[in-house]
C-alpha cells in the first residue's frame, strides 16, 4: 500500500495539469443501504415473468428456468477473460461449440456464429452475408424484399447493410401474395426476409414455393427466427429452404430479456455460406476447442469478441433441460394455447385475416369493430388489462391490422392463467360498450396513472437526463 | 416420428388431462390438427439430436463438470484487459440485477407497469452524462464496438461527409466492427499516425489528413488502447471542429473519475464500453454500448432507445417513459436511424447501480487506486533487465506494454502460464511495428504482491 501511494504521488507530480478533470462527477452520494432500497423500490415497480402472464406477441414471453440463473453465477463463468489461453477456457468453448451444433440441427443448417448481441444484429449480419456472397458473383443485387407485416428491425437491417428494401403487400388470408412477390424479384434481388410462422401467427403454407420463386431469381433466403417456438421439432427454416438464418436466444430459448436486453441473436447458414460467418467461430479438432479466425471471405465482426456468452450458457442449459421431446412439446403446448385463446375471444374480438383457419403459436386480434362503436381504442383496452394486473399482448403490430392485438401466450402459462386473461378481455370489452368513459382512464390500479407521452416529447419538456430539470 | 408426449415441469399444460380439455374447447380430437397448415413434404420425419437431463440435479452436475474445464481469472494471477476488465463488482449490483422484476420484463412499452426499469434506464443516462458531460446518452447499445460503429453512422448522416479518421493503435476489435458497420455506406477509413516513442497523435499528419475532402470524423480513445493518456487533446480538438468534422471520442468510464471529461474537449460523440461498471467479463459478454452526444443535430441521429422523464396525464406524479420513437426502427422501418431494437438494458442498470454505490468520491478514489497500481507496476517492472516497460514514454491508467524485446513473447506467455500467472495481450500480431509486446492491465483487485509476483517471475523467464 505504502509503496503503491508513493508511486501515486510521484505519477500525480507528472500529471500535466491539463488532463485533469476539474470536478467530480455530480454521481449520488448515498449510502449502501439507500442504493439497495432506491432500486428495490424501483423493481417492485416492474412488471416481469416471474409476475405473470405476459403475453406480448412476437416476443416469446415465457418462464426463465432458475437453473441457468444459478449456474450462470459460477466465477468459472463469470470472471473468465475473453483473451484467456484457450487451454484455460476449455469448459465454455465446449459449450459454445455444442450449442452451435443443437442450433444447427432445430434450423436445419449446416453452421452457426453465436456472435450478434440480438436478433436484430443477426439480422445485419445476414443482409452482410448475402451482399459478401452476391459481390463474389460479381452481381449488382441491391434489393431486399420483405413482406409488410415484417418486423421492423428486418427493413432496418436490410437498409443498414446497403440494400433498398422492397415491401409486397400480403394477401387476404394474410400470406405472402405470390403475384405480388413475381413481380418484385429481378435480377436486382439479392434475397428476401420473413419469419414462419409470419406475424400473424400463420404458417406460410407457401413456403417452399416462395424460397425456389427467390431462389430462382438468384436470392437467397433470409428466416428471421423470432416466430422459431412454433415449430421445435416439428419443421426447421432449413428444410423450407432458408439459406440463412437468426435465432432470437431471449425468445425461444428462455433467455430473460432483461427489461429490453441483453439478448443474442446467433446466425445459422448452409455449407455454401459458411465462409461468410463473422469471425471467430468456435472449432473442435478432436482434442480441443478453439476459436477459428482463419476465413477470408469473412463479413468480420459485428461486436466485440464471441456473443453475449452468459446468454449463450442458459440457452445450452434450457435445450437440455427439455431435450428432443420436450422441445416439441413447447411448440405443442404454444400453439394448443394460442389457439384456445383464439378460440375463446375471436366470439368478443375481430379475427382479422383467415377466419377459420387455426394459428401457430400466436393470434392476432384486432379492436377496430369496438373503437367504431365505442370510441374505446387498443390502447385503452391495454391499460384496462393493466389494471386487471395482466401484461397487455403487443399493440398495433404488424402494422397491416387495425388496432392489433398480438397475444402470444407461450407454453409456460397454466390454463388458468390463461383463463385469467381471456375473462378480463371479455370483460373489458363488455365494459368498452357499457361505459366507455370509464375505461379511458384506465390504469388506476398500477404504480402510477396513464403515462403523458406527448409532455415526454415535446420540445418544450424534453427531458433526457436529469440536468434538464436542474 | 411423433413425439413422445411428455409431461416437463416448464410447460403447465403438458399434463395430459388439462391437454385434453383444451383441445375440446377447441374442438380439435389432436395436437396434430393444429399443425396440419405445415405441409408434409417439409415436415421433420424424424427426432431431433439433442440430449435430454430429465432431472435439475443431473443437468446442473453436467454443467458443473463443463464448467470446471475452465481456469478462470480467479484461479490465476490473470494481467489481462485491452477491453475487458476484471474489477470488482460490489455485491448489491449483483443483487439488483438478479431481481426478477428487472430481469424477466421485456422492453418497457406499457410504461405504467415499468417505471422500475425506466427510471434506473434514465438513471444510467443521467450519470453517462454527469461522467462524459455530454447533453444525452442512449439507454445501450450492444457493446463499445458496435457503439462507435453507429456513432460513425451518426456522423456521416449527420454532415454527409465519407471519410473517417482513426488512430494507429486503436482497439483491434473496435477496428473491426467499425469496418464491418460502415462499409455498406462506402465510407472510408484513414488511420492518423501516432508517435511509437510516446504514443502521442501526429498532429501534423492530422492535419493533412484533415486537409482532404470529405472527413466526416475523427475518433480517438483516451485513454488509449495501450493504456497511455494522449496530451494534445484540445489540439486536435481544434483542429477537426476547424473543418467542420465531428469528434468522436473512445472512454473508459472509469478513468473519467479523474481525467477531463469529454465535453471539455467539445467532443461530439461519445462512445466506451461500461463493461468496467459492474459487469462480470463473462468470457466478453453481455458487454454494454454507451453512446452519449451533444446538440439538437446529432439527438435525431440517435440510434436506440432513450428514456425521458414526463408525468401522468392528470399531472400528479412525475413518469418515465420511452421518447423520441419516431428513430426507431418499430416507427421508421427501412429509414430508422438505426435496426437496434433489443439492447442491453440489464447491464445498463446494473452500471447505475454501480455508479450509485461508488458515488462521485468513490469513482475518483477508484480511478486513481487504479492510477497507483499502474504507475508502481510500471515502476516494479522497469528495474528488470531485458524488458522495456512502458513501451511509450507517456502517462498510463490501468494498462501498459511491455516490450519484451529479443524474446518471443509466446514463449513468455507459455512460461509465465506454467507458474500460474497470465501475461498480458500479446499484440504482435495486429501491431507489429510494436514487436514482441503485451499489453498488461492492473486493476484494482491486483495487489501489490500480485505485480512483485509477476516482477520476479518475469524476472526468471527473460533470464532463462
Ligand atoms: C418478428 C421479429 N423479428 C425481429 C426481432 C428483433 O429481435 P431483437 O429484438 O432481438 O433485435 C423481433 C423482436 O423484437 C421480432 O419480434
Amino acid at each position: 500500500m505504502e509503496e503503491e501511494l508513493k508511486a501515486l504521488e510521484e505519477i500525480k507530480a507528472k500529471i500535466p495539469e491539463k488532463i485533469l478533470r476539474k470536478s467530480l462527477a455530480k454521481l449520488p452520494e448515498l449510502s449502501e443501504v439507500e442504493v439497495v432500497r432506491h432500486f428495490t423500490r424501483l423493481s417492485q415497480q416492474n412488471y416481469g415473468v416471474d409476475l405473470g402472464i405476459y403475453p406480448l406477441g412476437s416476443c416469446t414471453m415465457k418462464y426463465n428456468p432458475k437453473i441457468s440463473e444459478e449456474i450462470v453465477r459460477s466465477p468459472k463463468l463469470t470472471q473468465m477473460h475473453p483473451y484467456q489461453d484457450m487451454s484455460l477456457a476449455q469448459g465454455i468453448l465446449r459449450i459454445m461449440y455444442e450449442l452451435q451444433i443443437y442450433l444447427s440441427k432445430i434450423t436445419g443448417m449446416d453452421k452457426f456464429s453465436l456472435q450478434p448481441a440480438a436478433g436484430a444484429q443477426g439480422e445485419f449480419v445476414g443482409a452482410l452475408i448475402m451482399r459478401a456472397y452476391h459481390r463474389d458473383r460479381d452481381k449488382r443485387r441491391n434489393e431486399i424484399i420483405v413482406p409488410d407485416s415484417s418486423h421492423g428491425t428486418n427493413p432496418a437491417s436490410a437498409s443498414m447493410a446497403g440494400f433498398k428494401v422492397i415491401v409486397i403487400p400480403s394477401n387476404d388470408e394474410g400470406l405472402v401474395d405470390l403475384e405480388a412477390l413475381k413481380a418484385s424479384l429481378s435480377d436486382r434481388t439479392a434475397g428476401m426476409m420473413i419469419t414462419n410462422p409470419n406475424t400473424l401467427g400463420l404458417f406460410e403454407v407457401q413456403i417452399a414455393e416462395i424460397a425456389r420463386m427467390v431462389h430462382e431469381a438468384g436470392g437467397l433466403m433470409y428466416y428471421d427466427g423470432a416466430n422459431l417456438n412454433a415449430i421445435l421439432g416439428k419443421v426447421r427454416p432449413g428444410d423450407m429452404g432458408f439459406d440463412i438464418v437468426h435465432v432470437n436466444l431471449h425468445k425461444t430459448f428462455a433467455v430473460p430479456h432483461g427489461g429490453g436486453g441483453p439478448g443474442a441473436g446467433p446466425v445459422g447458414v448452409k455449407d455454401y455460406l459458411k465462409d461468410y460467418l463473422p469471425i471467430p467461430t468456435v472449432e473442435f479438432n478432436g482434442k480441443e476447442y478453439y476459436l477459428d479466425y482463419n476465413k477470408e471471405k469473412s463479413i468480420g465482426r459485428v461486436r466485440s469478441f464471441y456473443g453475449n456468452v452468459a446468454h449463450l450458457v442458459r440457452a445450452y442449459i434450457y435445450l437440455l433441460a427439455l431435450g428432443p421431446d420436450g422441445l416439441e412439446r413447447v411448440s405443442e403446448i404454444s400453439v394448443l394455447n394460442a389457439n384456445y385463446i383464439m378460440m375463446k375471444l375471436s366470439k368478443y374480438y375481430d379475427l382479422p385475416k383467415a377466419k377459420g383457419k387455426f394459428r401457430m403459436h400466436e393470434v392476432v386480434l384486432s379492436s377496430s369493430k369496438i373503437k367504431r362503436d365505442t370510441g374505446v381504442r387498443t390502447m385503452d383496452i391495454s391499460k384496462a388489462l393493466l389494471d386487471k394486473g395482466i401484461h397487455p399482448p403487443t399493440i398495433y403490430f404488424p402494422l397491416i391490422v387495425e388496432e392489433a392485438l398480438m397475444i402470444e401466450p407461450t407454453e409456460t402459462e397454466s390454463k388458468e392463467e390463461l383463463d385469467r386473461l381471456i375473462q378480463a378481455m371479455i370483460d373489458i370489452r363488455e365494459q368498452a360498450y357499457k361505459d366507455p368513459e370509464s375505461l379511458l382512464n384506465s390504469p388506476q390500479n398500477t404504480t402510477i396513472s396513464r403515462v403523458d407521452e406527448l409532455k415526454a416529447n415535446h420540445p418544450k419538456s424534453l427531458k433526457l437526463t436529469w440536468r434538464y430539470i436542474r | 416420428m411423433k413425439s413422445k408426449r411428455i409431461t416437463h415441469r416448464f410447460i403447465p399444460n403438458s399434463v395430459e388431462e388439462i391437454e385434453g380439455e383444451i383441445l375440446a374447447a377447441i374442438g380439435v380430437s389432436s395436437l396434430e390438427e393444429l399443425f396440419s397448415s405445415i405441409p408434409k413434404e417439409v415436415r421433420l420425419k424424424r427426432k431431433l439430436e439433442i440430449p435430454y437431463y430429465p432431472s435439475e440435479f443431473e443437468l446442473k452436475s453436467h454443467c458443473k463438470e463443463i464448467l470446471d474445464k475452465n481456469v478462470s481469472a480467479d484461479e490465476i494471477l490473470c494481467f489481462l484487459g485491452a477491453g475487458i476488465y476484471n474489477h470488482y463488482i460490489p455485491s448489491v449490483v449483483k443483487e439488483i440485477i438478479g431481481r426478477a422484476e428487472f430481469s424477466t420484463a421485456y422492453t418497457p412499452y406499457q410504461p405504467e407497469v415499468s417505471q422500475g426499469v425506466l427510471q434506473s434506464l434514465f438513471e444510467y443516462q443521467s450519470m453517462i452524462c454527469e461522467l462524459t458531460g455530454m447533453d444525452y446518452a442512449n439507454c445501450s447499445m450492444y457493446d463499445g464496438a458496435s457503439a462507435l460503429g453507429e456513432a460513425c453512422r451518426m456522423s456521416i448522416r449527420a454532415n454527409g461527409k465519407r471519410k473517417i479518421l482513426i488512430p494507429k493503435f486503436i482497439n483491434p476489435e473496435r477496428f473491426e466492427v467499425l469496418k464491418t458497420y460502415v462499409e455498406p455506406l462506402d465510407a472510408k477509413i484513414a488511420k492518423y499516425s501516432q508517435s511509437l516513442e510516446d504514443g502521442q497523435a501526429d498532429l501534423r499528419d492530422i492535419e493533412a489528413k484533415l486537409g482532404e475532402e470529405d472527413v466526416t470524423c475523427l475518433y480517438m480513445e483516451q485513454p488509449s488502447y495501450f493504456g497511455y493518456l494522449e496530451q494534445n487533446l484540445d489540439e486536435i480538438s481544434e483542429r477537426v471542429h476547424k473543418k467542420g468534422a465531428l469528434l468522436i471520442m473512445g472512454i473508459d468510464p472509469i478513468s473519467l473519475g479523474i481525467f477531463r471529461e469529454p465535453s471539455s474537449y467539445q467532443a461530439d460523440i461519445v462512445v466506451g464500453e461500461g463493461q468496467a461498471l459492474g459487469l462480470s467479463m463473462n468470457y466478453g459478454g453481455p458487454l454494454l454500448g454507451i453512446l452519449a452526444a451533444r446538440g439538437e443535430l446529432l439527438l435525431r441521429q440517435m440510434p436506440g432507445r432513450i428514456v425521458g422523464m414526463t408525468t401522468t396525464q392528470d399531472g400528479r406524479f412525475l413518469a418515465f417513459c420511452n421518447v423520441l420513437q419516431t428513430r426507431e426502427q418499430h416507427i421508421r422501418r427501412e429509414r430508422a436511424t438505426s435496426n437496434i431494437c433489443t439492447n442491453e438494458a440489464l447491464m445498463a442498470i446494473a452500471s447505475a447501480v454501480f455508479l450509485s454505490l461508488l458515488g462521485p468520491q468513490g469513482l475518483k478514489d477508484l480511478a486513481e487506486c487504479i492510477l497507483a497500481k499502474t504507475s508502481y507496476a510500471i515502476k516494479r517492472l522497469s528495474e528488470i533487465k531485458g524488458i522495456k516497460v512502458p513501451s511509450f514514454n507517456a502517462i498510463h491508467f490501468k494498462e501498459f506494454l511491455i516490450n519484451y524485446q529479443k524474446k518471443d513473447c509466446y514463449e513468455i506467455h507459455k512460461e509465465l502460464l506454467k507458474r500460474g500467472i497470465h501475461g498480458g495481450k500479446i499484440v504482435r500480431e495486429e501491431f507489429p511495428e510494436l514487436g514482441n509486446s503485451a499489453l498488461y492491465c492492473v486493476t484494482e483487485v491486483i495487489k501489490k504482491e500480485h505485480i512483485d509476483t509477476l516482477a520476479s517471475n518475469l524476472e526468471e523467464v527473460i533470464k532463462y
